[in-house]
């Protein structure tokens, strides 16, 4: 039930936005994050986005795992 | 699928399967909390592709599963009695057995019982029909609360007054401590929930580390971030450290979702909480703070307890507490199973029965 899925904001409208989750165009309250801006990934569950992906981040684990299996 | 393809690719899978078993020498026993990566585990054949030294301990990590018996004949008691109020609730309780029925079963004999995505769905019922009480059955660990406490927030601000919520979340830390206080299971480190740690931040679990000696990996849900997330803590456990380590840094913070957290305090206040398998852990369960009580369901009807009966010879407690696997219970794949489920365990995708059953071996 914990299950969140990534979707790139569109458009925000007040607490709602727009969230393109893998293609699908779905609505999400924001009222939980600070300041997202269009153009951000955020982790979407039950109808909200409960928190930001970060770029930086996932690269930076991408690298890692690579280093590691070489 | 941006940050879901890169974590699934089959080459760094399998270079990080090569490297765990490279460096692990140890017999250790690793829990893994939460329901989404039981069944990431079961799915992606992780547990096969780990030495035999490496045992996965399931938890209980799925809220439908760890509702109580005497939670779930509540609230289907309750859809008997008040066939006037309209249920809201999410999808996958409508299925757990209770004594006499289920929720589905009490759908199909009149009960006006609707599955929402959202809980902001059951303010959408609540707007379109003003003339009737609208109840949401909540359950959920610390992810799914936030959304509720919004909800409630939300329906306060719009005046509604047909709208209120029987509160039966729980929450994950408080659970950990309990089973490592039961001295019933060895368990030597934890790969902790995503997306429960996004919301309550990682720093939660330091406990584990400083008063058990228990290591800790928060860790996300495609099938690299879990096995990268069991290299981090084997790498742990065989350097002898007990760190808490964040695997899924692209989401999960040491502090967590302030605001989040700020919502949840506003709204709730913790209580004790009756888990199946485990019984009362204090601190473990959330009520609705008095000031809100007109959003409270226990304080606007009266919803009393159910029987506390376990359905008959449903291992699903000692599941849930990672006693036992699945096919260590007669039921497992006979009796019981995904369309006629007898325990709770076998209803949620998430539940450690269901997941053994949807990817078992069959010979």
């Amino acid at each position: 039930m914990c299950l969140g899925i990534p979707g790139k904001i569109i458009e925000i409208n007040g607490e709602m936005a727009r969230v393109d989750v893998a293609g699908a165009v779905k609505e999400a309250n924001i009222s939980l994050m600070h300041s997202v801006k269009a153009g951000e990934f955020v982790i979407i569950h039950a109808g909200f986005a409960i928190e930001r992906v970060d770029e930086v981040k996932a690269q930076e684990t991408l690298s890692l795992i690579k280093e590691i299996t070489g | 699928m941006k940050y879901i393809d890169e974590f699934r690719r089959r080459e760094e899978a399998q270079g990080l399967l090569r490297k765990i078993r490279e460096i692990s020498k140890k017999e250790v026993s690793i829990m893994e909390i939460c329901g989404t990566h039981t069944h990431s585990i079961s799915k992606y054949g992780i547990r096969e592709g780990l030495p035999p030294n490496i045992k996965l301990i399931s938890g209980p990590g799925c809220p439908v599963c760890v509702t109580s018996a005497a939670d779930v004949n509540r609230i289907i008691d309750f859809s008997r009695s008040r066939r006037d109020v309209i249920i809201a609730t999410f999808g996958d309780m409508m299925k757990v057995p209770g004594s006499v029925s289920s929720l589905q079963e009490e759908k199909a004999n009149g009960a006006d019982i609707r599955v929402v995505y959202s809980p902001l769905g059951a303010i959408d019922i609540a707007k379109k029909n003003p003339e009737r009480e609208v109840v949401l059955f909540a359950v959920g660990f610390e992810t799914t609360v936030p959304t509720v406490a919004a909800t409630i927030l939300a329906a306060k601000k719009e005046g509604f007054r047909n709208l209120s919520v029987l509160s039966l979340h729980k929450l994950t830390p408080p659970a950990m401590k309990a089973l490592m206080d039961s001295g019933e299971i060895h368990i030597d480190g934890f790969i902790c929930p995503g997306h429960v740690t996004a919301v309550i931040g990682a720093r939660a679990y330091s406990f584990l580390a400083t008063d058990y000696g228990a290591p800790c990996v928060v860790a996300g849900f495609e099938p690299i971030d879990a096995i990268m997330g069991i290299y981090m803590l084997v790498r742990q456990l065989e350097e002898g450290r007990k760190d808490i380590e964040i695997e899924y840094n692209r989401v999960v913070t040491w502090e967590g979702n302030q605001l989040a957290q700020e919502v949840i305090n506003n709204v709730f206040e913790p209580s004790d909480s009756l888990w199946r398998g485990i019984g009362n852990i204090p601190g473990s369960g959330l009520w609705i703070r008095e000031e809100l009580s007109e959003f409270d369901a226990m304080k606007r009807f009266s919803i009393p307890p159910g029987a506390d009966a376990e359905p008959k010879g449903c291992r699903c407690g000692e599941v849930l507490k990672g006693l036992i696997t699945p096919d260590a219970c007669t039921l497992f794949a006979k009796a019981c199973n995904p369309e006629f489920p007898i325990g709770p365990c076998m209803v949620s995708s998430e539940g450690t029965c269901a997941a053994f059953y949807k990817y078992r071996k069959v010979a």
